[in-house]
């Protein structure tokens, strides 16, 4: 111990400071984890009552509810805020709370900036949202921001978007910055790389996957903004630019975006499956090399999202099989996580029940990404509800279900109380049930031909889009259950051992639950 | 204050590479014009005049269809039209097609005619000689214009293409160039301007003027 951490130790005397300012000045890891947690809770709320929005417009076929430019506004918005609000945040949050204990290291790395990097995700998502009540209305040109749409024919707040964007940006990189500084330089002696828990190394991968293509996002609408404001022509082909140009940019960030998305995911769920499979993970090698290696695919498939821009042969081709080939890495994964479960003494606790519905519907998205990835058959899919289907199976059954899984894993070890087990046991099958209501009737709608950002569609379409309706508001209100589950464990409920689950390993469970203000100010042994 | 260190090289190593990221953001935007280029794809046609060499031979026994599109863009009110909608030409054989513009509107307008090719795969076989899409239109209230192209289909044409069409999209630069830039043409680089360039446009307007009179005179 060296006297650096000298005042640190001094300071965990005394635990937290009362008050708001607790919150605003903080700089441990665990407050900040909470703030994202938190603050990712909110945004996921209010994403969600703008699809629900959209799912209410879309009840039945004709207008009823809202004006086409407010639900071109809805879906744009609830894109924006459920990725760059929701699940981004959520796992910078479950990243803060849980790496410096999986590690065993006294805190993030860049305590300060962490509290920074929090701070301007509320004020950045302030500005997104008032767009919506300035004159002309928020961004409408759906998530990806397609120039020109979201150039030449933008509302006049597109300025306000592209800011709030350039600081959610500046925000990630700053997490993920620490995340890297933490995991390579934190590390509790003895810890190897290849004795790391898997969810440490998902972020490590991940937080280079931000730092390599934030940037590039950052880029993209800086691009838009001298377009829009200073007289260039990057993306209007009048001045000798290309749209095209735009798509290849934004989906150069895109598709390694969408792993930021679900790597994470992937490293919660190698914690709780072998957890209550009451076994070893199976393959730990091969899984991280499975995610190095669909880390380094994200980077040469990003034109599989246009494939009907007029591509050459060749490059159909190539994306087409780049494409496919993501496949394998990835099903190693989830066969590694079945062979885990495989004749193991399973118990289906909340979060297990939450594992296995993220394999199993994780896989029909992956599936559904599969037929996508054929590059002749993506020329009828492209841009129908089939599209929406697949990314809503990987995004909401994917990463939410993840999420909300490590929720329930690790609640006891951050509030020291057992969640309502048989609460959360509803919790899952609402929204299982919910979720796929919504979303596996728009494969067929989509098969059909039903085009996706379209506030009014054939008749033909109308049984399949009640379903999902009624579907998306099940699954919509099943997660204020979630909000009362947690808030009921915050308050009390049954005391948690400091290893709640009986399978469960790593450090996180050596210490107290709830876990103390400070921790490991003293490196673990690791043998 | 050992400490400190490895997080300091850690982290302006990150720092460094997001700003390097940043860059490479930008970089793109000139590398794939030069790969759209050197490819031609995404149906990018050359913005110069095509410098002709001697020794075409005119094959007579193929036909190849040249369909002409000409769009405006949405913003753009002028009438556009081409002489003819398609024609047969044999590979190699120098064809002139003429093009009208009209400008309705009640102000002095300057246009610029956007090229693209499909199938792209055809584009680089679609020589042009002599082009209105390498100047910039600039029309009085209601003028109008007969602008030319000149080309030849490569005899080197793929055999199964035997159909290329040759798109325009008239774009209303009026508000973005100067009215009285016509010698100027838009940067080939999106986004920068052009003023370096306009130097490098004269010597190939002139040689591709140079290029008619002979060409007219050989006819």
């Amino acid at each position: 111990m060296n006297d650096m951490t000298q005042p640190e130790l001094m300071h965990g005397h005394h635990g937290p400071a009362r008050g708001i300012t607790r919150w605003i000045y903080t700089t441990n890891h665990k407050d900040i984890g909470t703030l994202y947690l938190w603050f990712s809770f909110a945004m996921f709320l209010i994403g969600g009552c703008m699809a629900l929005v959209i799912r209410s417009e879309l009840f039945q076929p004709g207008l009823q509810l809202v004006q086409p430019e407010f639900f071109n506004q809805m879906t744009t918005m609830h894109g924006l805020i459920m990725v760059f609000g929701a699940v981004m945040p959520a796992f910078v949050g479950l990243a803060n709370w849980m790496i410096p204990l999986m590690v065993g290291a006294p805190d993030m790395a860049l305590p300060r900036m962490n509290n920074l990097s929090f701070w301007i995700l509320p004020f950045a998502f302030a500005m997104l949202l008032s767009t919506l009540l300035m004159e002309g209305g928020g961004p409408n040109f759906g998530w990806t921001f397609y120039a020109p749409l979201s150039t030449t024919y933008a509302p006049p707040s597109v300025t306000f978007f592209i800011f709030s964007v350039h600081m959610m940006g500046i925000s990630s990189i700053m997490g993920a910055i620490n995340v890297i500084a933490t995991i390579l330089n934190m590390r509790a002696p003895g810890m190897t790389m290849m004795k790391m828990p898997l969810f440490v190394w998902t972020w490590l991968i991940t937080a280079f996957l931000l730092i390599a293509v934030m940037p590039v996002l950052a880029g993209v609408i800086t691009m838009m903004l001298m377009d829009i404001h200073f007289g260039t022509s990057f993306f209007d082909a009048g001045g000798g630019g290309d749209p095209v140009l735009f798509q290849h940019l934004f989906w150069f960030f895109g598709h390694p975006e969408v792993y930021i998305m679900i790597l994470p995911a992937f490293g919660i769920i190698s914690h709780i499956v072998p957890t209550f499979s009451r076994k070893r993970l199976f393959g730990y090698a091969s899984m991280v090399y499975a995610t190095a290696s669909i880390a380094l695919l994200s980077f040469v498939v990003w034109a599989h999202h246009m494939f009907t821009v007029g591509l050459p042969l060749a490059g159909e081709l190539f994306f087409m099989y780049s494409t496919m080939l993501i496949a394998v890495p990835t099903g190693v994964k989830v066969f590694n996580w079945i062979s885990t479960m495989f004749r193991g003494a399973i118990s289906f606790e909340t979060p297990m029940l939450f594992a296995i519905g993220f394999i199993v519907l994780f896989t029909i998205g992956g599936f559904s990404g599969l037929m996508l990835a054929i590059s002749p058959a993506d020329f009828q899919y492209h841009d129908t509800y089939f599209v929406v289907a697949h990314f809503h199976y990987v995004l909401v059954p994917g990463a939410v279900f993840s999420i909300i899984a490590g929720a329930y894993y690790w609640l006891p070890k951050w509030t020291g109380h057992m969640y309502d087990e048989r609460l959360g046991q509803w919790h899952f099958w609402l929204s299982m049930v919910g979720v796929n209501l919504t979303f596996f009737p728009m494969h067929f709608i989509g098969l059909a031909g039903m085009p996706r950002r379209i506030p009014d569609y054939a008749l033909q379409f109308a049984d399949f889009n009640m379903i999902a309706s009624i579907g998306g508001f099940l699954f919509g209100f099943s997660q204020l259950l979630f909000l009362y589950i947690v808030i009921k464990c915050v308050k009390g409920g049954q005391k948690a051992e400091d290893k709640p689950w009986e399978g469960a390993e790593g450090l996180e469970w050596q210490v107290a639950s709830p876990a103390p203000y400070h921790t490991f100010a003293q490196p673990p042994r690791i043998d | 204050m050992k400490d400190q260190n490895p997080h300091k090289t850690t982290v302006s190593k990150l720092v460094l590479a997001t700003l390097g990221m940043f860059l490479f953001g930008f970089l793109l935007v000139p590398l794939y014009d030069v790969f759209c280029d050197i490819t031609g794809l995404n149906g990018k046609v050359s913005n110069t005049a095509y410098v002709e060499k001697e020794g075409f031979t005119i094959d007579p026994n193929r036909k190849v269809t040249v369909q002409f599109l000409t769009n405006t863009n949405a913003n753009m009110n002028w009438l556009f039209e081409a002489e003819a909608r398609s024609i047969q030409v044999h590979p190699g054989e120098l064809t002139r097609v003429s093009f009208s513009v009209v400008n309705p509107s009640l102000k002095r307008m300057t246009a610029q005619a956007v090229p693209s090719v499909s199938p792209s795969e055809g584009a680089e076989y679609l020589l042009k000689t002599q082009c209105f899409c390498f100047e910039q239109q600039e029309l009085n209230p209601g003028a109008s214009q007969q602008m030319t192209l000149l080309f030849r289909v490569d005899p080197q044409l793929p055999d199964h293409i035997s159909t290329l069409t040759l798109a325009y999209t008239l774009f209303d630069i009026s508000s973005t160039r100067p009215v009285s830039s016509i010698a100027e043409r838009p940067g080939t680089y999106s986004g920068f301007p052009a003023a370096t360039d306009s130097l490098f446009t004269s010597q190939s307007l002139l040689i591709s003027h140079a290029q008619t009179l002979r060409l007219a005179g050989g006819y």
